[in-house]
């Protein structure tokens, strides 16, 4: 018996790394489903918290993971693309509400960029971490991508996209509840604008409609923000 | 189910051809959403394969957002450098973009309602 070879070949073959995310997300659906959907059971958040829980334990470093975490991730842009689908399904909703879904998505990719650096900036960060909080609300690889064009840390901004999508997630059901905002293209569109595609995999569970507004909203406000970050980061300097 | 895979993986190409060619500031899986969203438009239909198999790939979207966290642990020192102030900045950020145009959008639907009605 070798278990030394047994142990390496668990901390650095991809099959472990696809292995491990797929359990960690069904044993996060299940508890999910325990939890009769309660949003602090969120699977993104549960399943991430197993999955480091998993790697702190074996003491597998990030970089081996990623081997086989890459081939789960690899599957964002397949999906981001199929989100065309459900969209085509709200065409007459979208052609009727044209108007004021582009002005609220203009608005929102500036309230994403303005809010998160005003905080920062009250709360004295240094400038690059200001510089990496300009892209909290994209969806990752927009953000990375606009964060280095302006002198960012691109890390750190995928840090921001990932925790504020959690956070997006877990809070948007209860605060639109006590709002009383129960309009699932508003949902959608909301949830699209603040937090991405972790949002938008919440809002798909609540209705499919809101998660198509979810991926228009996503996308656009990528495309709103990498036009507006770089006209505005020469303000931080 | 490869049907499926040619549309999705075929228009994520296409975009990602397009953006890096025109180096347009949208990663080439949003252009690819955006294109299939015109073809299907056009064509005034929904093959059947994607009818069937898009529901069920992206009930699953959780799953693909799970590597991705575990970056924190890879980035946890850089974080911990700025500690609640960063906890503060995420949290109030997110609310305020999710309240705000939320509320812009109620507001612009109902006067668009109401203009439509008149």
């Amino acid at each position: 018996m070798n278990l030394d070879a047994a142990m390496v070949v668990i901390r650095t073959s991809p099959l472990t790394g696809v292995f491990v995310t797929l359990l960690a997300y069904k044993l996060a659906v299940l508890f999910n489903r325990r939890c009769k959907g309660h949003p602090l059971s969120n699977p993104v958040l549960i399943g991430v918290l197993l999955l480091l829980t998993w790697l702190l334990a074996t003491g597998t470093g990030y970089r081996d993971y990623m081997k086989g975490g890459i081939m789960v991730q690899m599957l964002l842009g397949p999906a981001t693309v199929a989100l065309a689908v459900p969209l085509y399904g709200n065409l007459s909703r979208l052609k009727r509400a044209a108007g004021p879904l582009a002005m609220t998505i203009v608005f929102g990719g500036l309230v994403g960029i303005v809010s998160a650096v005003g905080v920062g900036w009250l709360l004295q960060l240094p400038q690059q971490v200001l510089l990496s909080l300009t892209t909290r609300a994209v969806t990752t690889p927009i953000a990375m991508s606009v964060s280095q064009g302006i002198g960012g840390i691109p890390e750190l901004s995928a840090m921001f996209v990932i925790l504020s999508g959690i956070f997006g997630a877990v809070i948007v059901k209860p605060l639109f509840g006590l709002l009383g905002l129960r309009d699932d293209m508003v949902l959608g569109i909301a949830t699209g604008l603040s937090a991405h595609g972790i949002g938008t995999a919440r809002v798909f569970q609540l209705s499919e409609t809101a998660g198509a507004f979810a991926g228009l909203a996503m996308g656009l406000n990528g495309v709103v923000t990498a036009i507006l970050v770089p006209l505005l980061a020469p303000l931080l300097h | 189910m490869i049907e499926t895979l040619l549309w999705l993986v075929g228009y994520q190409l296409a975009g990602e051809l397009i953006s890096r060619t025109f180096s347009l500031p949208l990663p080439g899986p949003v252009l690819g959403m955006l294109l299939l969203f015109v073809t299907l438009a056009m064509r005034k239909s929904v093959p059947e394969s994607l009818k069937l198999n898009v529901p069920r790939f992206l009930s699953h979207l959780s799953l693909l957002f799970i590597p991705a966290g575990a970056a924190v642990l890879a980035y946890r020192d850089l974080l911990a450098g700025f500690g609640w102030q960063l906890i503060v900045v995420l949290a109030v950020s997110t609310v305020l973009t999710l309240l705000l145009p939320g509320l812009l959008l109620k507001l612009l639907l109902a006067r668009h309602r109401h203009k439509e009605e008149a």
